[in-house]
């Protein structure tokens, strides 16, 4: 496992250290589904904030990421995308449409929060 | 004198080298850490192309000079399939979901000068360059 | 000496060309003075370089003298073109338009050519010949003397755009996690960018979640600044920030809908009060459509 993923409470926490091989991303993705699955895990939040470069497949594996979880129950958020690389991304066109972002690791636990809470409530 | 790097391409791991080396290189000629991402993605994007439908090419990294501008310049080639249709491939909107060419326009609005050319059953060379303002 | 030279001077070889401008630089020189103050002289006269004083005027008109016979010389332009960067560097804050300096280096040109018929002027084929040596030169040198002060003068008023752009476009922090980003004038290119990562800059550093970006001080809207601005919109939630775009009229909104710019990005309100009312809303996380404000899934 390249990625250490963490748990807290009902959340699962993927912190990218450094620039990812595409094998090792595909592997991200396969952990990921596992883990949701094996603890049923409510949220996952995927942090990037050390990753200099994100390209169409590494947006693509992300969407991946949040599809896969989502499929079991979970909902994914993808923190820490530097400004220089956000830039980049939407010249290229990759938008990572439908999944949901925020701006590092306590926004999206705040987020994840949030969501758990309105899922109780049945909003 | 000017430092000139050659990058093999034949798996993904060899996409991360080939932009960490490019980024490296452009760096040098003090481009801002917004435009070394910028041009680091589009060497993501280009030599991705490569492993995903050449299986194997290769991608040189230049300092390049133009009067009093200096640039760095990429040229990413290949023995491939090549692309049949590069009008319809290099068309802004064309899908960045699966298919040929992914980020190609893209990468043609990342840098400043784009250039591609490819023939069906030989291959493709995409010359791409940045300048240093 | 000239009758000397004339008789020497009988064949059209390329000696005799190299020969001739030799003789005439040699003739500048030793002229040197006299040709200077003339050339001054006329300088005041045509009401030229006006922003500087007669001293200043008298030590340019010196260098740029020496650099013109240099070249003539010599053949190459490059120290006159380093001069000429350094000299536009200098005079271009005072005020110096591209014309005066144009108009300068004419009126040298015409001054040591004035000098040439009056040595000259007794051998008709001579002075043919002197002047065929000189005048490519002297075109060659206002030619680089204009370029270089273009090129120069270009190059500052880049930089102090830049400089307006950067004053321009202030990403202010109105209360916690809420930013405000006012635009006025034109927006380019250069601009849209600079106004991109300055707002993604201010989100990181100030941890914003809602961004008002007002653009009712900007002139014209067409499609392509639109889709910068959905692109910066785009960009700022990958930051997961949302920005409420005001200062944008339906009208105007429906006609860019029309021309097919995806607004559907965007939440649009018509003015910034509005907008940063709505802002209010969404950081309280008050009754709230999904459509605003949440991070979308």
């Amino acid at each position: 496992m390249a990625v250490p993923i963490l748990k807290q409470n009902q959340f699962l926490i993927a912190s990218i250290q450094a620039a990812l091989s595409d094998k090792d991303l595909i592997q991200l993705r396969d952990d990921l589904a596992e883990l949701v699955g094996r603890h049923r895990a409510r949220g996952v939040i995927v942090d990037v904030t050390a990753l200099d470069v994100l390209d169409s497949f590494a947006t693509r594996t992300l969407r991946a990421i949040a599809y896969m979880t989502k499929l079991r129950g979970a909902d994914t958020v993808i923190v820490g995308i530097q400004p220089d690389v956000a830039f980049s991304m939407v010249q290229l066109g990759l938008t990572l449409e439908n999944v949901a972002t925020a701006l590092d690791l306590e926004e999206g636990l705040s987020f994840l929060q949030r969501r758990l809470e309105d899922g109780r409530h049945g909003s | 004198m000017d430092p000139e790097v050659r990058v093999r391409i034949q798996t993904s791991a060899d996409v991360v080298v080939a932009r960490q080396e490019g980024r490296s290189i452009a760096a040098r000629l003090g481009f801002s850490n917004s435009n070394l991402t910028i041009i680091a993605t589009a060497i993501s994007e280009v030599t991705r192309n490569i492993v995903e439908y050449a299986k194997e090419g290769e991608v040189l990294i230049t300092l390049v000079e133009n009067g009093s501008r200096r640039g760095v310049r990429i040229v990413a080639s290949d023995r491939g399939p090549g692309i049949p249709d590069i009008g319809v491939v290099m068309r802004d909107g064309y899908s960045t979901g699966q298919g040929l060419g992914i980020g190609l326009p893209g990468s043609r609005r990342l840098m400043d000068d784009f250039e591609i050319e490819s023939t069906v059953g030989k291959g493709t060379t995409v010359t791409m360059t940045k300048w240093a303002q | 000496m000239s009758q000397r030279n004339a008789a020497a001077a009988g064949t059209s070889s390329p000696e005799s060309t190299f020969d001739l401008l030799r003789e005439l630089v040699s003739h500048l020189r030793e002229k040197r003075t006299e040709l200077r103050e003339e050339w001054a002289k006329r300088i005041t006269e045509s009401r030229l370089l006006t922003a500087m004083t007669r001293e200043e005027v008298f030590a340019e008109a010196t260098t740029v003298y020496d650099n013109y016979v240099a070249v003539l010389e010599t053949g190459s332009v490059e120290a006159l073109q380093a001069y000429a960067r350094d000299l536009s560097e200098r005079i271009i804050p005072r005020g110096v338009e591209t014309q005066e300096v144009l108009g300068i280096v004419l009126l040298l040109r015409d001054v040591l050519a004035r000098s040439l018929f009056k040595k000259y002027q007794l051998d008709f084929n001579l002075l043919n010949r002197v002047l065929d040596a000189y005048e490519p030169a002297a075109n060659r040198i206002a030619n680089t003397v204009a370029v270089g002060f273009v090129q120069e003068r270009e190059r500052i008023i880049r930089q102090q755009q830049e400089a307006i752009r950067e004053l321009s476009t202030p990403v202010l922090r109105v209360r916690e996690r809420l930013l405000i980003l006012p635009i006025i004038g034109l927006i380019d290119p250069q601009r849209a960018r600079q106004l991109t990562e300055q707002l993604l800059r201010g989100i990181r550093e100030n941890r914003g979640k809602v961004a008002v970006m007002d653009i009712t001080g900007v002139p014209a809207i067409d499609s392509a600044i639109a889709n910068r601005l959905v692109q910066t919109v785009e960009a700022a939630r990958l930051l997961g920030a949302t920005v409420i775009v005001t200062g944008l009229s339906p009208e105007i909104a429906q006609t860019l809908v029309t021309i097919g710019v995806d607004l559907s990005k965007m939440n649009t309100v018509g003015d910034l009060q509005g907008g940063i009312e709505l802002a209010e809303r969404v950081l309280g996380y008050k009754v709230v459509p999904v459509d605003e404000g949440a991070p979308r899934h």
